[in-house]
């Protein structure tokens, strides 16, 4: 690869974040909205840690479960919206009617997907940045012990591995454009249940703590909670080398299969259909 | 005079998935495949520099041959060739020379005029200082009111989103121009300037155009030469002058509405069945 080519790869990557930047900012009341709705369940759920001790009428550490839960929130708030972001490559495309446009544009998938990933990324920090804001208006968390540094490589160790997980998920609408996109849901969902973004995973059935010791999900938190000095303590530096093992197979892996699926979509006729 | 496009033997089958009718449930019915052809065996070289025009009606090929050209759809059977590139081996090349307009201006509709132009022009490689000049230009060429470069896509009317998909594609230099029906559905004034505009093109910048549509005064007006498309199988190809002469009575020198309903033995009006994508889930 010459320099050329790499200013050439970075140049694009931009011009891929700007346009997802434009487009945010014209969109920006159904963003605040959105934010809005994200920032409401995360409250709910703080809410539900203060309502612990009337309803069960046993003395629990509220402070401590409080600030439990509001990590899982907000870990839950950034990885939900990368993987989002990441995972509607497609869907919004479809639904804007420039996939094709995009799809014909001498620009390389990889640095495709790899801009549409560093906007996710920008975005998904910004909202996590005002959700946690938004959090501490209503609930003191005690992050007294917290290591903002370890927090920030944790979280940025993850990445990686949903921006895979969420490639894999991005081709679904290529595959089936009338309910494909709503595969993304249903894989978050899946992901919220068994990583522990509200519980530890050993309170999980043992079938699920087998699933739940595979999402890149289950080692986020449990290392953001280390970081942030709440919950159980796991070793920081295994949680990072796994989230970074996660990482190296998943992205060329959803590389590959968002390759395999344009071409079952251009062999089909898929990539235009409207779903 | 080198080739611009060959096509060779270039086939395109879709899938359909029929429900037999069997007296059963529906969920027990069963489930029959049937392929069709939409692209049959279609061979065609274009030279550098020429303006040709696929004629056919609706669903009768003309659009999945065009998405072929662009790397949109994969053949089946036969090769596709841009100045001597594999449209399939070598997609990245080709989609560095060609740029497509379709019948549905496709842009982010929330977005300016000129965002989406600047946001095309560097996709192709374009510096952002030579965008604004070039598109003014070529906007201006077309018809489309400077004044208009910062309103939002989903504020203009349908021929002025057209005019603005033709300064998209021609912004970047194309060698090859594919437009797959550019003019339909605009008035009679917004479709002059593209007609204008496309003899401009080949005539300053040596561009080849492969042109569909399904109005055959603009084929007959526009193109060098014309191949006549009916059921995804190629029926005819010449210059319109030879194609009339193969039709010609006693009486008169027939129309290209004539020469088309002799040559395919159907009406241009008559819309085949549109198909352009497997139904399977």
């Amino acid at each position: 690869m010459t320099v050329s080519s790499i200013v050439e790869s970075l140049r694009l990557v931009f011009t891929l974040v700007g346009r997802q930047f434009a487009l945010y900012k014209s969109y920006w009341r159904w963003e605040a909205v959105w934010t809005l709705y994200t920032l409401a369940n995360a409250l709910a759920v703080g809410f539900l840690g203060r309502g612990i001790e009337p309803v069960t009428g046993a003395a629990v550490d509220q402070q401590k479960f409080i600030t439990y839960l509001m990590i899982g929130s907000l870990v839950w708030g950034y990885i939900a919206g990368l993987f989002w972001e990441v995972a509607s490559t497609v869907s919004w495309e479809r639904w804007e009617g420039t996939i094709e446009y995009t799809f014909m544009a001498p620009v390389p998938r990889v640095i495709h997907l790899v801009g549409i990933c560093v906007w996710a990324m920008i975005y998904g920090v910004a909202r996590t940045a005002i959700l946690l804001v938004g959090i501490s208006l209503f609930f003191h968390l005690d992050l007294g012990q917290a290591s903002l540094w370890a927090a920030v490589g944790v979280l940025a160790a993850s990445t990686f591995a949903f921006v895979g997980v969420a490639m894999m998920v991005a081709v679904m609408p290529l595959f089936s454009p009338e309910k494909g996109s709503q595969m993304i849901g249903i894989v978050e969902a899946v992901l919220l249940m068994l990583s522990g973004v509200y519980y530890p995973i050993s309170v999980l059935p043992g079938w699920m703590q087998v699933l739940a010791k595979v999402s890149p999900a289950t080692y986020t938190l449990q290392g953001m909670r280390t970081a942030l000095g709440v919950g159980e303590m796991a070793d920081l530096a295994v949680m990072i080398v796994v989230l970074l093992l996660q990482g190296a197979i998943l992205v060329p892996l959803g590389a590959l299969v968002f390759r395999i699926a344009e071409t079952h979509a251009k062999r089909t006729g898929k990539l235009a259909r409207a779903g | 005079m080198s080739e611009a496009v060959v096509l060779e033997d270039v086939t395109k089958v879709f899938v359909r998935t029929q429900q037999s009718k069997d007296g059963r449930g529906r969920l027990l019915r069963r489930r029959r495949k049937q392929r069709r052809r939409v692209v049959d065996h279609v061979s065609l070289a274009i030279d550098r520099g020429e303006i040709v025009g696929i004629l056919g009606p609706n669903g009768s090929g003309k659009s999945t041959l065009v998405r072929m050209i662009a790397t949109l759809l994969l053949p089946d059977e036969g090769t596709l060739r841009v100045f001597d590139r594999d449209v399939v081996k070598e997609a990245a090349a080709v989609k560095r020379m060609i740029n497509r307009v379709a019948a549905d201006a496709s842009f982010f509709r929330n977005l300016s005029v000129m965002q989406n132009l600047a946001y095309s022009a560097r996709l192709y490689g374009m510096r952002a200082g030579q965008v604004r000049e070039r598109v003014e230009r070529i906007l201006d060429e077309l018809g489309f009111p400077g004044r208009r470069l910062s309103d939002q896509v989903r504020r203009l009317s349908r021929g002025m989103q057209q005019k603005v998909a033709i300064a998209r594609a021609f912004l970047t230099s194309p060698v090859l121009l594919l437009l797959d029906e550019p003019t339909t559905g605009l008035d009679p004034r917004s479709k002059r300037d593209v007609h204008q505009f496309i003899v401009r093109i080949r005539e300053a910048h040596d561009a080849t155009v492969l042109l569909t549509t399904h109005d055959m005064e603009e084929a007959d007006k526009l193109c060098d030469r014309i191949m006549i498309i009916h059921r995804g199988s190629s029926v005819a190809v010449g210059t319109p002058a030879e194609l009339k002469a193969r039709c010609r009575t006693e009486d008169a020198l027939p129309t290209m509405e004539d020469v088309f309903l002799t040559l395919a033995g159907h009406s241009l009006d008559a819309d085949d069945e549109e198909e352009d994508t497997d139904d399977s889930e």
